[in-house]
C-alpha cells in the first residue's frame, strides 16, 4: 500500500504506520491533557513569551522531547546491531541509514544545542545581574526557528524518509544522484532554519554579557558558566556561517541542478572543508558550556573558590581559539599531504594543554574541600574520568599515521560519544539538577537523582567502551550488520545492553520530575544549595524582573563573600523604581511558522508554499518594524526574603 | 528623556545612535552580526576560488566579463556609500530633512546598481553563462547573487525606514536604526570591492 505526497511515494509499511499512529496518539493525548487540566491559556502564554527564563524552559522541554526521539533511534540502532546478521524489524540498509542519520543530527543540533542554550537562557541573566537578554524578541524568534528546523528533520521520517547520508552528510553520497529521496533536502533546510536561530542567539548572549552586567560585575568577576557562554557565543558567531554556506551549496546542488559539490563537475572536498570549519568549533560549542556548568557546580559543592580562576578563563578562550584551526584532523585520510596533516595534528594535540589545565584545576578545587555528594555534584565527578578517557582517545586519533587505522571505525564512534555524552550530556544533567530549584521553586528528588546518575554512568560506559575495541578489531561505522566469525558479537551485545540501561535511566529521570512535581516540598528559599553566585540571592522562582534592585558586586563569588563578611546582604546599586519589561508577542512564533511553510515548499518544490512562506516572513518583519517596540512598566516589590539592599 | 521624544537642537546628544542602552545594544549586536556576515562571504569567496576554473559547458570568465559595465556599477555603489556618509553626518547634526534626502539618493543609487546587475546577468545568460552551465557559473551566481540579495534587502530596509519615519523627526528610538542601515550599506559596499577584484579583475586577467 502506498500513496503520493507532493510527488514523493510513501509506502505504508509497519514502521511508517507506527510513526503515524504515534504522532496521532501523542497529538490526541496532548489535546486531552491541555483541555482536561485547562492548560490552553498557559500554553498560549508560553507561545507568546519573550522572557528569558520562559524561553529557557521552552528550549529545555523541546530539547528533552527530541532527546527521547533520538534516544529511541539509538535503541533501534543498538537492537539491530545486537547480534550478527540480525534483522530487527525493518531497520536494515536504507532504513538503518535513516535511523543513524536522524540519531546523530538530532542529538547534536536538536538535543545538545537547545539544552545548552536553554540553560544559558535560564542562568546567564541571573548570574550577571540582568533583567532579560539584550534582545528579548530575537530570543523568542531564535527558539521558534530552532523548533521549525527540528520539526522539519523529525517529520521527514513519515513523509518519504529521513536523511540518509549520516550527520556529516558527505557529498557526493548526499547529492540527488545517489540519494534521490527528499530526506537529505529535509537535512539541508532543517539545519539552515535552526542555524539562523542559533546565530541570532549567539549575538544576543554576546551583547547581553558585554552590555548588561550589573555594576561591579567586571569580566573577571563573572561566574565560569557565563564566561563559557561568552566564548561559546563567539564560536557560534564565526562557525555557523560556514555551515550556512555549505547547506546552501548542498541545497542548490540537490534542488536547482548545479554541480558545485559533485565529484566530476565541481569539487566534493569543498563540502568537507566547509562542514568541518563549522563542525569542529561546533564540538567546542557543545563542550565549553558544560565546562562552565562543572566549574560552578564543583565550587558550590566543594565549598571552595575555583582553583586558578584566571587560568580557567584563559583555558576557555584558548580552547575556543584553537578550535578554529584543527578542522583538517577530520580529513587526515583525504590526502592533503604530510605537511598540512602534521600542522593540524600538532594544533589538535595542543588543545589537550588548556583542557588538561581545566581538569587539574577542577581536581585542585575539590582537593581539601567540604564536599557534598548530591546529584549535580555526582554528575560533575562522573564527568572528570569519563571525559579524560574521551580526551585521551582524541589525542590517539590526532596521531596521523594511527588515524589511518582508526578512521571511520567504531573507535571514532566510541571517542566522540565519550566526549559528547561524557562531557556535554553529563554537564546538562548537572546543570538541570543544579538550577531546577531556582527555575521552579522545588528540588528534584536526590535519591531518584542518584539512581538516575548511577544507571546512566554505568550504562554509558557499558555502551561506549566496547566500541573502542570493536573499532580496533576493524568494525567500520555506519554498517547495519556484521558476521558471526568477525568476533564482534559479545562486544556488540554488551553495548546494546548498556544502551537499554541508559534508556531505563532516562525513564528514572522522567519519573523523578513527576515525583518531585507532586511531592517535593515547595518554598526552597532563595539559596537551597548554599551557593556562591548572585543568582542565589533572588527568590525561586524569580519574579519576572529577576532583581527588584540590581546588586552591586565587589568580587567574584559575590554572594558567598556577602554571606561570609556582610551579614548575607549585597549592596543595592539602585533605588526601587518601575522597571521596563518587554511585551509578549506571537510574532516570533508566526515567523517560525512561515519559515517552516516556506522551507517545506522548497523541499517538496511547490511554489505557492514558498511564496506564502516568503511573504509571511517579510510581512511580519515589516509589521514588526512598523510597530515601535513597546515596553510595559512593572513596579517591583521587595520580597520578604530580600538579600539585596535594605539593612546594611 | 523618553526614547520616543522628538530630538531638538537643545536636547540633542552627542551620539544619538548610542545614547540609550537599547541603542548601544543594537550598535554592538549589529557589529557582531557583520562579523558573522564576513565569515559568510569569506566562505563564499573560498568556494568561488575553488571552482572558478571549472567552466563546464559555459564560456570562460575572460570571454564574458564586461569590465566597463561592472566598473559603472562599482562607481554607483561606491557613490551610494558616500551619500550614506552624508546622511549620517546630517543625522549627527539633527538635520532630518537632509538626512532623509541623502538616504533617498542612496536608495536610488542602490536600485540603479541592482538594475545594472540584472541587465548584466541577463546578458550572461544569453551568452550561455548560466546558473547550471558549470561549477564556475553556479559559484559566480551564488556569490554575486548573494551580494545582490544583500543590496536588495538594504533597499527594502531603507524604504521601510523612510516610510515608517516620514513626518517624524529624529528620536533616540529611530536614530540607531538609521545608523545601522548606514553600517550595513558600507559592509555591502566593501564586499563589492572584493567581488570586483576577485571575481571580475582576476577573471579577466588571471
Amino acid at each position: 500500500m502506498s500513496f503520493y505526497f507532493f510527488g514523493e511515494k510513501i509506502r505504508l509499511v509497519s514502521d511508517i504506520i507506527a510513526g503515524y499512529l504515534s504522532i496521532f496518539l501523542m497529538g490526541i493525548a496532548a489535546v486531552v491533557f491541555l483541555t482536561y487540566y485547562k492548560k490552553w491559556g498557559a500554553l498560549w502564554r508560553y507561545v507568546k513569551t519573550t522572557h528569558h527564563s520562559k524561553v529557557g524552559i521552552l528550549y529545555l522541554s523541546a530539547g528533552f522531547a527530541f532527546f527521547l526521539r533520538a534516544g529511541l533511534d539509538a535503541l533501534i540502532i543498538r537492537a539491530q546491531l545486537a547480534l550478527p546478521q540480525n534483522e530487527f524489524w525493518v531497520f536494515q540498509g536504507d532504513k538503518y541509514n535513516q535511523m543513524m542519520t536522524t540519531h546523530g543530527t538530532t542529538m547534536i543540533f536538536f538535543v545538545a544545542m537547545p539544552l545548552i542554550i536553554g540553560l544559558m537562557n535560564v542562568a546567564v541573566p541571573l548570574q550577571i545581574g540582568a533583567r532579560d537578554l539584550a534582545f528579548p524578541f530575537l530570543n523568542a524568534l531564535s527558539f521558534w526557528l530552532f523548533l521549525a528546523g527540528g520539526a522539519l528533520i523529525n517529520i521527514s521520517f513519515v513523509l518519504g524518509g529521513s536523511p540518509t547520508a549520516g550527520w556529516t552528510s558527505y557529498v557526493p553520497l548526499a547529492l540527488d544522484e545517489f540519494t534521490p529521496a527528499t530526506g537529505n533536502d529535509y537535512y539541508s533546510l532543517g539545519l539552515q532554519v535552526s542555524g539562523i536561530g542559533t546565530l541570532l542567539t549567539a549575538i544576543n548572549f554576546l551583547v547581553t554579557i558585554i552590555n548588561k552586567r550589573t555594576p561591579g560585575m567586571k569580566l573577571m568577576r563573572m561566574p565560569l558558566f557565563t564566561w563559557a557562554t561568552l566564548v561559546t557565543s563567539i564560536l557560534i558567531l564565526f562557525a555557523f556561517p560556514a555551515l550556512t554556506v555549505a547547506l546552501l551549496l548542498l541545497m542548490f546542488d540537490r534542488l536547482y541542478g548545479t554541480g558545485m559539490l559533485a565529484a566530476d563537475a565541481g569539487n566534493s572536498l569543498i563540502w568537507q572543508h566547509l562542514f568541518w570549519i563549522f563542525g569542529h568549533p561546533e564540538v567546542y560549542i557543545l563542550i565549553l558550556p558544560a565546562f562552565g556548568i562543572f566549574s560552578d557546580v564543583i565550587t558550590t559543592f566543594a565549598k571552595k573558590r575555583l582553583f586558578g580562576y584566571s587560568s580557567m578563563v584563559i583555558a576557555l578562550v584558548l580552547i575556543g581559539f584553537l578550535g578554529f584551526m584543527v578542522w583538517i584532523h577530520h580529513m587526515f585520510t583525504v590526502g592533503l599531504g604530510p605537511t598540512s596533516n602534521a600542522i593540524f595534528a600538532i594544533s589538535t594535540m595542543s588543545i589537550a594543554v588548556p583542557t588538561g589545565i581545566k581538569i587539574f584545576n577542577w581536581l585542585f578545587t575539590i582537593r581539601g574541600g567540604v564536599i557534598t555528594f548530591n546529584t549535580p555534584m555526582l554528575f560533575s565527578l562522573g564527568f572528570i574520568p569519563s571525559f579524560v578517557i574521551g580526551g585521551v582517545t582524541g589525542v590517539m586519533l590526532a596521531t596521523v599515521p594511527a588515524d589511518y587505522q582508526y578512521h571511520d571505525s567504531y573507535f571514532v564512534v566510541g571517542h566522540f560519544h565519550y566526549v559528547i555524552v561524557g562531557g556535554t550530556i553529563l554537564g546538562i544533567f548537572a546543570g538541570v539538577y543544579y538550577w531546577w530549584p531556582k527555575l521552579f521553586g522545588f528540588m528534584l528528588n536526590d535519591v531518584l537523582g542518584k539512581w538516575h546518575f548511577w544507571t546512566f554512568l554505568i550504562g554509558f560506559h557499558i555502551t561506549f567502551f566496547p566500541m573502542h575495541i570493536m573499532g580496533l578489531k576493524g568494525m567500520p561505522r555506519r554498517v547495519f550488520t556484521y558476521l558471526p566469525e568477525d568476533g564482534l558479537t559479545g562486544l556488540n551485545l554488551a553495548s546494546t545492553v548498556g544502551a537499554f540501561m541508559m534508556g531505563g535511566s532516562m525513564m528514572i529521570f522522567l519519573w523523578n520530575i513527576y515525583q518531585s512535581y507532586r511531592h517535593s516540598p515547595r518554598e526552597v528559599g532563595n539559596d537551597p544549595w548554599d551557593g556562591r553566585t548572585i543568582e542565589w540571592t533572588i527568590p525561586s522562582p524569580p519574579p519576572e524582573y529577576n532583581f527588584a534592585r540590581l546588586p552591586k558586586v565587589y568580587s567574584s563569588d559575590a554572594w558567598w563573600q556577602a554571606k561570609k563578611y556582610q551579614n548575607g546582604r549585597l549592596e543595592a546599586a539602585e533605588e526601587l523604581s518601575p522597571i521596563r519589561m518587554p511585551l509578549d508577542t506571537a510574532k516570533p512564533m508566526l515567523i517560525g511558522m512561515f519559515m517552516l511553510i516556506g522551507s517545506f515548499g522548497i523541499i517538496v518544490e511547490v511554489w505557492y508554499f514558498q511564496l506564502v512562506g516568503l511573504l509571511g516572513v517579510i510581512g511580519l518583519m515589516v509589521l514588526h518594524s512598523f510597530q515601535d517596540s513597546g515596553r510595559k512598566m512593572v513596579t517591583p516589590k521587595t520580597h520578604p526574603d530580600e538579600k539585596i539592599g535594605g539593612e546594611e | 528623556m523618553d526614547v520616543g521624544e522628538r530630538l531638538t537642537d537643545q536636547n540633542f546628544p552627542e551620539s544619538p545612535e548610542k545614547a540609550t542602552l537599547e541603542g548601544k545594544n543594537k550598535f554592538l549586536g549589529f557589529w557582531l552580526f557583520l562579523g558573522g556576515e564576513t565569515v559568510l562571504f569569506a566562505t563564499l569567496f573560498g568556494t568561488y576560488l575553488g571552482l572558478r576554473n571549472s567552466f563546464g559547458k559555459g564560456p570562460e570568465a575572460s570571454e564574458i566579463f564586461q569590465l566597463p559595465m561592472v566598473f559603472a556599477a562599482t562607481i554607483i555603489l561606491l557613490t551610494s556609500s558616500l551619500t550614506s556618509v552624508y546622511a549620517v553626518l546630517a543625522l549627527k547634526e539633527n538635520r532630518v530633512k537632509q538626512m532623509r534626502r541623502w538616504f533617498f539618493i542612496t536608495l536610488l543609487l542602490g536600485l540603479s546598481f541592482l538594475g545594472l546587475e540584472i541587465y548584466e546577468f541577463v546578458e550572461y545568460v544569453h551568452e550561455g553563462h548560466t546558473f547550471t552551465s558549470g561549477a564556475f557559473g553556479s559559484a559566480f551566481y551564488t556569490l554575486v547573487g548573494f551580494h545582490g540579495g544583500h543590496v536588495l534587502f538594504g533597499c527594502l530596509w531603507i524604504t521601510a525606514l523612510l516610510v515608517r519615519n516620514s513626518g517624524r523627526g529624529l528620536t533616540l528610538y529611530n536614530a540607531p536604526k538609521y545608523y545601522l542601515f548606514a553600517l550595513y550599506w558600507h559592509f555591502v559596499d566593501v564586499v563589492w570591492v572584493f567581488i570586483f577584484t576577485v571575481v571580475y579583475l582576476m577573471g579577466k586577467v588571471g
